[in-house]
């Protein structure tokens, strides 16, 4: 695999409090992570509110600058060009906002909202720009004739494919979106993830998705990385993730995600409160005052992000002795009592029933 | 658009009704008889009850103002009482130079002070910053008077480069009429600057932290851009309201700037008429301001639209 995106040690500090005297308050918001994203994946990062993936996604694209650390695309370190080449590879680099409703500007129309990417890089002629709008449009599920219309006229979902389209425009290699369809209804949010992997597919792309559903990274991704306050706690292939994860953070959001079954209970109760002040991070190992696992070690030496083969890599110190529960086998274990009589039923059905009636 | 600005128009009527009657009623308020000072330092009772039969004084308040109000629907707003003009005719010779003064003064508020708040907007808490608010307070603090008359100490007296006062016909001599008008214009403009760069500021301070400003940055646009054809044109909204509400103000302060460059417009007209107690210049006067606030206003809601797409279903 070869990457396109190579990230290291990227940082993000935040000043949320300057008094006039003393040291500034600070919060690490992307606290030295370091990633790799394979050309044609569809790479995911997941974690809960406020752990720090949308700053992450932010510092990949220079939206927001870094305070410290590279991204690496192409030969080309992101986090330190000059701000015209930076604006110049923006082409490449397209982002897919979270808000549909805020992130179009309202007094543009639809057209004009997507030719403009293609018009501040010299893409095309006035009547190829059109025609490619009025293709994207298509592609996107929506018609060549809403060019014409404001963005208040759509709905979320329509809103959130004028987005995409938007982000296309430029033909861009690397595609992030953060939280892509989380300000959709749940409904819409299907068509919209189905977009995305065909779009993906058809135009080559590679994708970065920000995401706190794991039922929708579940979907899409082929690599996941987990991130808990600032950090990157585990990064496996999706499916290794979703069966067996290694890292005890990781159990912990898989064993939030719903069961869709009548009185199907998880075997181990989920980790309960907050995640500590960012402000504040409690030293050792940053899960550990709400980890079910946590040693001296844990609370007192903060763990690496190491190989853990197979191309994963665990930020724990137990990551080898653990045996946590992934996803596994959906369907929970019926009683004695109830198989005997979903037994009993499914004999009626076939009609081969003895009654003891019989005789 | 066409229904829309009809609809609005029908609704002026009433609006106008309404200060019509208010200007009426408040100048019967005012204390001081222009009959006596019309009479003279005789005042011969004869003369007096002459006049007052002559102006209508004599009857009833209500049939005055219909008689006041039929005759300004068709064009008659009375004659003044000093000088026997007929008071369109007055105003018909003064507006145009209030209008000349008014609109050089907007211009050069709107040039001094969209792009100043924009700038300051954009270098938000720095040194320019800092400077725009500082010029900005001053030009809000300074009354127009001193500087008016300072700007006349120290550009036509001490550098003699423009007219101290005067006036020139627009339609004479152009450029003279824009020299003469200059330094007026400047001095009447400049604390409508500092209001409209501080809304301008605020106006961009937020849009400049709305999503699609994010949005537009992630296109690759260039900083001109984002700056002018994003945030600014969201911000106009605001821009615009209080442009039209500094529009009072303007004629306000054009009455004072008037005096200190003797300029012989509106402003000059109303204060003479109201120290001479001339009813009627008074109250024609009123009654076209008020018009022409209504009509402000209008632009105003056609600019809304124009500029906010979001208006134009409703």
């Amino acid at each position: 695999m070869s990457a396109i995106l190579s990230v290291r040690d990227l940082r993000k500090e935040f000043v949320t409090a300057r008094p006039l005297f003393g040291t500034p308050t600070v919060v690490r918001a992307v606290d030295g992570v370091s990633l790799e994203v394979a050309q044609g994946e569809t790479f995911a990062i997941v974690g809960e509110s406020g752990c720090g993936k949308s700053t992450l996604a932010r510092l990949l694209l220079r939206l927001i600058e870094p305070t410290e650390g590279e991204v690496w695309y192409h030969g080309e370190d992101l986090a330190h060009l000059p701000p015209e080449r930076m604006r110049a590879l923006r082409r490449d680099l397209q982002f897919i906002f979270q808000d549909p409703f805020s992130s179009l500007n309202p007094r543009m129309t639809v057209g004009a909202l997507i030719e403009e990417p293609m018009r501040a890089h010299g893409i095309g002629t006035a009547s190829d720009r059109r025609a490619r709008v009025a293709d994207l449009l298509t592609r996107v599920g929506l018609t060549p004739a809403h060019a014409d219309r404001y963005p208040h006229e759509f709905s979320g979902g329509q809103r959130q494919r004028i987005g995409i389209a938007r982000a296309l425009a430029s033909g861009p290699t690397v595609l992030i979106g953060d939280e892509p369809v989380s300000a959709l209804d749940v409904s819409i949010q299907a068509q919209v993830v189905n977009l995305l992997e065909d779009l993906k597919d058809e135009f080559g792309l590679t994708l970065i998705v920000i995401a706190h559903d794991l039922a929708v990274i579940r979907h899409m991704a082929d690599r996941v990385a987990v991130m808990y306050l600032g950090e990157i706690v585990e990064t496996a292939p999706a499916d290794a993730l979703f069966e067996a994860p290694k890292h005890p953070y990781s159990e912990t959001l898989l064993a939030a995600i719903p069961v869709a079954d009548f009185g199907a209970r998880r075997a181990r109760p989920l980790v309960e409160g907050d995640p500590p002040n960012p402000i504040d991070p409690p030293p050792g190992c940053r899960f550990h005052p709400r980890c079910p696992y946590a040693q001296d070690r844990c609370r007192a030496e903060r763990p690496a992000l190491s190989p853990a083969g197979e191309g994963r890599a665990v930020a724990c110190h137990r990551a080898a002795e653990l045996d946590l529960t992934g996803l596994g086998d959906p369907t929970p274990k019926r009683s004695a009592d109830a198989e005997r009589r979903f037994d009993l039923y499914a004999r009626a059905l076939a009609g081969a029933v003895p009654t003891n009636n019989d005789s | 658009m066409l229904a829309f600005i009809g609809r609005r128009l029908l609704i002026a009527i009433p609006t106008i009704i309404l200060i019509s009657i208010f200007v009426f009623t408040l100048q019967k308020l005012l204390p001081g008889d222009p009959i006596l000072v019309m009479a003279g330092e005789e005042r011969d009772p004869e003369v007096i009850a002459f006049l007052r039969e002559k102006y209508r004084l004599n009857d009833p308040v209500i049939v005055q103002y219909f008689a006041w109000i039929g005759a300004a629907l068709q064009g008659d707003l009375g004659i003044s009482l000093r000088t026997n003009q007929p008071v369109l005719e007055l105003i018909a010779e003064k507006l145009p130079v209030t209008i000349q003064l008014a609109t050089m003064a907007l211009v050069i508020a709107m040039v001094i002070g969209i792009p100043a708040g924009v700038l300051s907007a954009y270098k938000k808490g720095t040194w320019i910053d800092w400077v725009a608010n500082v010029v900005a307070l001053s030009g809000l603090s300074v009354p127009n008077f001193w500087l008016g008359i300072m700007m006349i100490l120290l550009v036509s007296v001490q550098l003699g480069w423009l007219p101290a006062s005067g006036y020139q016909p627009f339609s004479d001599d152009p450029l003279q009429s824009i020299k003469t008008m200059l330094m007026p214009a400047f001095v009447l403009g400049t604390a409508i600057a500092a209001t409209l760069m501080r809304h301008t500021r605020s106006a961009m301070l937020s849009v400049l932290k709305s999503d699609y400003i994010r949005t537009a940055r992630a296109k690759g646009l260039s900083e001109r851009i984002v700056l002018v054809k994003h945030a600014l044109r969201n911000a106009l909204v605001p821009i615009v309201t209080v442009t039209t509400l500094l529009f009072g103000e303007l004629l306000a302060g054009a009455v004072l700037t008037e005096q200190i460059f003797t300029i012989p417009g509106f402003g000059k007209l109303v204060v003479d008429a109201v120290f001479n107690r001339d009813y009627a210049v008074v109250q024609g006067i009123v009654l076209c301001t008020g018009v022409a606030f209504i009509f402000m206003n209008l632009l105003a809601d056609v600019a809304y639209r124009v500029l906010n797409p979001r208006m134009r279903d409703q």
